[in-house]
Formats: structure tokens, C-alpha cells, sequence
């Protein structure tokens, strides 16, 4: 075959494999705002994804903590720079860390989950069966994920700064022998508003590409257990590589000014 | 037929209906009409586009070409909020039963009402327990997961499900596959009920020739995507076509060759 050829079959593929997640990205939001709208799914989506999250958010958040301490320390105490540590572990987790740590262990945890439970329901055609109960299957399977996921990314975040900042507080003071009151003074004196705030709104983004990824490829799916296995797997992988992007982006539009 | 008799338009029609899948013509001008309170059988080999056929009546599908008229309109091409309304008449009995496996059986049933319908949780209920007695299960069975039951219970709720919002058109798709010669018989009554009693407009799909002949009014057989025999259900052993003649005898030698046997 051409070189060409391929590559410009290469690019409509992409171009039209983008167009359908935005369509569905579109669709599913506009289902999220129009009623009739299923308080009972959302808050059961909430808690699987807030609640059942928190262990494993809390630990990586509060291990990340933790390492950054003593990594730091070894950096800074080569130029007698300690005093700074407590406000670099605040800053990474607050801006970069907890955001990430908790998207990609949501895609994890939460995604394949979603890409699992919507693809079984595709391939045993019960989104079918919604659709002939006159129940359309964006309203009651995509709209209470795509809310949950970005309502409640946010809220394990901010926990996620908690045990962050714990972590890094237990290692500097029980470990590097800081004082514990000049230690929390530093953390909360360089710590800004903007810096958790800019976190959060990550958080919701991260959510948000979980959600639709774990529901796209579900929704997709097809072929059997091999099908819904595949869609499993893309549903993890597009929404780490997808939360790595926007957060490199979001980074840029918040930070360049 | 006088110019004084109103023209009956039929229920459902479905007119020069394909349907493709990549290089696989499954449907390739598939064409019957329904009237109304009438119940059709249609037969057909496995694999020859039965389920496909319902599946674009209900816009789950959508034919390549060809029109499906339903109450005289036509329904291929309406908007999501038209077809939703359609499909709140419609009751669908999938092959697979395609329960909800995250719900218990009575919410399985009473779905339509409470979602589609808006009705009270435990109205919904009292009518769903009704539903699944009709259909030979006691209210025990109603707290049980769909995992938790054989494979002709589950058609069976799936049954109940199908009937449970008093739909005006009834699809059941292998009613009484893998279920007891007796409780096929008791499904087959209960279809000939909602036809009969209810006024319901059905079409079935089922392998077995018995509960074909007690349910069906008319039937079609489909085959290589189309409909090549229709007629009332008395006609059936004198239709004059070997297609049918081999299919309803089950005979091994005909017309009909079945693929492995080409090889
Ligand atoms: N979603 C799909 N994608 C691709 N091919 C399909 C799809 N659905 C059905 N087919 C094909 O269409 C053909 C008809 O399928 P259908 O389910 O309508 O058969 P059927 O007549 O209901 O058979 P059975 O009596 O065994 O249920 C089959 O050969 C099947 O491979
Ligand atoms: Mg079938």
C-alpha cells in the first residue's frame, strides 16, 4: 500500500474516533442537565466512587507525602535549604500530586469498573432492554457516572491534600527531627488559596475523563467477554494517558500568567 | 372489497427492510404487515434474521434501506423523543431474557413502570407480583437476583417484564424455549390471552412448531432475508411450498441446506 494511503487512513481513523467520543461526551452531558434526572443512581454512583475510593486515595496520597519529605530533604540539605521542605511537599501534593495521584487510581479502581459493568450490560443487550422501557440508557447509566465523577473527584482530593501533607509532616518531624509548630507555620504560611483550588478544578476534569472513558468504551463494547475485557483495558489506558494530557494543559492555563 | 369498508391499516409493516452487517446481508428486503389484535408467528431457520427483524422495529437497529411503518407512520428516521414514545407501547421479550442483573426480579418487572411510566414504587410492585403469578412464580421468586434463577425462569420474568406496562404491540422472541412442555403450554395461553383479551398486536418468534400453531393467527417464514411464505396459521400444512413443508416437518432433506451439509 501507499505510504500515503495509509497514513491519511491513519488520520480519518483518529479524526472519526474523536468525533464519536466528543458526540458522546456532548450527548452525555446534555443528558446530565435535562430531566428526568435519577437522584437514587447518582448517589449510588457517589458513594462507590467517593466513599469506596477513600482507602486507596488516602494511601497513595499519604505515602506520596511522605516520600517527598525525605526525597527533598536529600536534595536540600545539600544546600542547607531544609526549611523549605515543608512548603514543597504542600505545594506538590496540593497542585500536582493528590490530582493525579487520585485521577490514575480512580481510573484504575472506578473506570474499569464502569467500562466492565456498561459492556456486560451491552453485550447481554440489556442497554437494549432500557431502551425498550422507554428509559434512555444516557440518562440512566451514563449521566449519574459523568456526575459523580466529577463532583466527587474533588471532594477525595481534598483529602487527598490532608493525608498528603500528614504524611510529609509525620516523616519531617518524627524523622528529619523538624519542630512540629514551625513545621505546620510553614506549611500553611506559603500555602495559597489558588494552589488547592487549582487541584480541585483538575480533580473535576480527572473525574470527568474517568467517567466518560469507563462509559464510552462500555457503551461500546461488543463481543462477548473478550469484548468487554478489551474495553476494560482501553477504558484504564485512554483515561490515564487522557488525565496525564489535561493536566499538562490545565497546568499551562493556569500557571503561565 | 366495497368502497364503504373502512381500510384497516395494519399495526406494523414493514416494507423492503435490509439490513447489513459489513459484507453479511442478514435482512435483504424484508417485507410483512400486522394488523391490529392479530398475532404473527415467524419461522425461520437459526441465523436467518429473526431477532435482527425485531430489533429494527424497535429502532435498536436501523435497517440500511426500507421503511417500517408503525400505526401507518413511518419510524426509521424519527427523532429519540418520538421513538421513546413508540417504544412505551412496545413490550420486548429478548431471546436472552436480558435481565438487569443489579436489580431483584420484581424491579426487573415493575422497570417500565417506574421509569418509563413514573408510577409509585409499591404500586409497581403489587403489579409486578400480579405479572410474575401470571407467568407461574410466586412473590419469593421476586426478591431473588436474576443470577440466582434457572434459564426458563428467567424467560419467564422476562416475560412478565414484557407485559407488565399493558404494551399495544408484543414482541416475544423464543417465548417458550427452554422452558417445560407444560409451562410452554401456560406461556402460549397467556400470549393467546394478551392477543385475545388485552387486544394486543403480537409477533413471535419461536422453533416449536406446537406452540406456533396455538398461538399464531398468521404466520411468515423467513428465509435468506426474506419472507418467503405468509398465510393464516390453518394453511400452514397445505401451503404448497417445500420451504415450509421441510421446516415445519423438520426434515433433513429439501430445499433448504442447511450450511455445514454445503461444506
Ligand atoms: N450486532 C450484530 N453484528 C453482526 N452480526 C450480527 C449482529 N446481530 C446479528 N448478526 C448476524 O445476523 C444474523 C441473524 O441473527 P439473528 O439473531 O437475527 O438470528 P435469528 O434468526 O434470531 O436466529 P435464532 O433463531 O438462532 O435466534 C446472524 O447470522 C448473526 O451472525
Ligand atoms: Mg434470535
Amino acid at each position: 500500500m501507499n505510504p500515503f494511503q495509509a497514513i491519511g487512513a491513519g488520520i480519518l481513523n483518529f479524526l472519526e474516533a474523536t468525533g464519536r467520543l466528543t458526540l458522546f461526551a456532548l450527548s452525555g452531558i446534555s443528558h446530565c442537565v435535562r430531566p428526568p434526572i435519577y437522584p437514587r443512581l447518582i448517589l449510588r454512583q457517589m458513594i462507590d466512587i467517593g466513599f469506596y475510593s477513600l482507602p486507596v486515595v488516602g494511601m497513595t496520597t499519604l505515602f506520596a507525602g511522605m516520600v517527598l519529605a525525605l526525597q527533598s530533604y536529600t536534595g536540600f540539605a545539600r544546600f542547607s535549604a531544609e526549611g523549605a521542605i515543608p512548603n514543597v511537599v504542600v505545594l506538590s501534593i496540593t497542585r500536582e500530586l493528590a490530582p493525579v495521584l487520585a485521577g490514575l487510581m480512580i481510573a484504575g479502581r472506578i473506570g474499569a469498573a464502569m467500562a466492565a459493568e456498561l459492556g456486560t450490560m451491552r453485550v447481554t443487550e440489556q442497554i437494549d432492554a432500557l431502551e425498550t422501557l422507554s428509559t434512555n440508557p444516557f440518562k440512566y447509566l451514563v449521566a449519574p457516572r459523568l456526575i459523580a465523577g466529577v463532583t466527587m473527584l474533588p471532594l477525595l482530593v481534598l483529602i487527598g491534600d490532608v493525608m498528603g501533607v500528614m504524611g510529609g509532616y509525620v516523616v519531617g518531624v518524627y524523622k528529619l527531627g523538624f519542630n512540629e509548630q514551625i513545621y505546620i507555620v510553614n506549611t500553611w504560611n506559603f500555602l495559597q488559596a489558588s494552589d488547592v483550588i487549582s487541584g480541585l478544578i483538575k480533580a473535576g476534569a480527572f473525574g470527568f475523563l474517568v467517567s466518560l472513558m469507563g462509559c464510552y468504551h462500555g457503551y461500546r463494547s461488543k463481543g462477548g467477554a473478550q469484548g468487554v475485557g478489551a474495553a476494560t483495558t482501553n477504558a484504564v489506558v485512554s483515561a490515564s494517558i487522557l488525565i496525564l494530557i489535561a493536566n499538562y494543559l490545565i497546568t499551562e492555563m493556569l500557571f503561565t500568567t | 372489497m366495497t368502497e364503504a369498508t373502512p381500510k384497516i391499516e395494519p399495526k406494523i409493516k414493514l416494507d423492503g427492510v435490509r439490513k447489513s452487517f459489513g459484507d453479511k446481508h442478514v435482512l435483504n428486503g424484508y417485507s410483512v404487515s400486522v394488523m391490529p389484535r392479530e398475532s404473527l408467528v415467524v419461522i425461520g431457520g437459526s441465523g436467518s434474521g429473526k431477532s435482527v427483524a425485531l430489533k429494527c422495529i424497535l429502532g435498536l437497529l436501523t435497517p440500511d434501506e426500507g421503511e417500517i411503518y408503525i400505526d401507518g407512520k413511518p419510524t426509521v428516521h424519527i427523532r429519540a423523543s418520538e421513538r421513546e414514545e413508540i417504544n412505551a407501547r412496545i413490550g420486548m421479550l429478548f431471546q436472552n431474557a436480558a435481565l438487569f442483573d443489579s436489580l431483584p426480579v420484581w424491579e426487573n418487572v415493575a422497570f417500565g413502570l417506574i421509569q418509563g411510566k413514573g408510577m409509585k414504587r409499591a404500586l409497581a410492585k403489587e403489579i409486578a407480583i400480579e405479572k410474575l403469578a401470571q407467568v407461574g412464580l410466586g412473590a419469593d421468586v421476586g426478591k431473588l437476583g436474576p443470577a440466582e434463577l434457572s434459564g426458563g425462569m428467567r424467560k419467564r420474568v422476562g416475560l412478565a417484564r414484557a407485559i407488565a406496562g399493558d404494551p399495544d404491540i408484543i414482541f416475544f422472541d423464543e417465548p417458550t424455549t427452554g422452558l417445560d412442555p407444560i409451562m410452554g403450554h401456560v406461556i402460549d395461553d397467556l400470549i393467546v390471552k394478551c392477543v385475545k383479551e388485552v387486544g394486543a398486536t403480537a409477533i413471535s418468534i419461536t422453533h416449536d412448531m406446537a406452540s406456533a400453531r396455538r398461538i399464531a393467527d398468521k404466520v411468515a417464514m423467513l428465509y435468506k432475508g426474506q419472507i418467503i411464505w405468509t398465510g393464516p396459521v390453518s394453511d400452514i400444512d397445505h401451503s404448497g411450498n417445500d420451504y415450509v413443508d421441510q421446516f415445519i416437518n423438520g426434515l433433513a432433506d429439501g430445499p433448504i441446506q442447511m450450511e455445514l451439509r454445503k461444506a
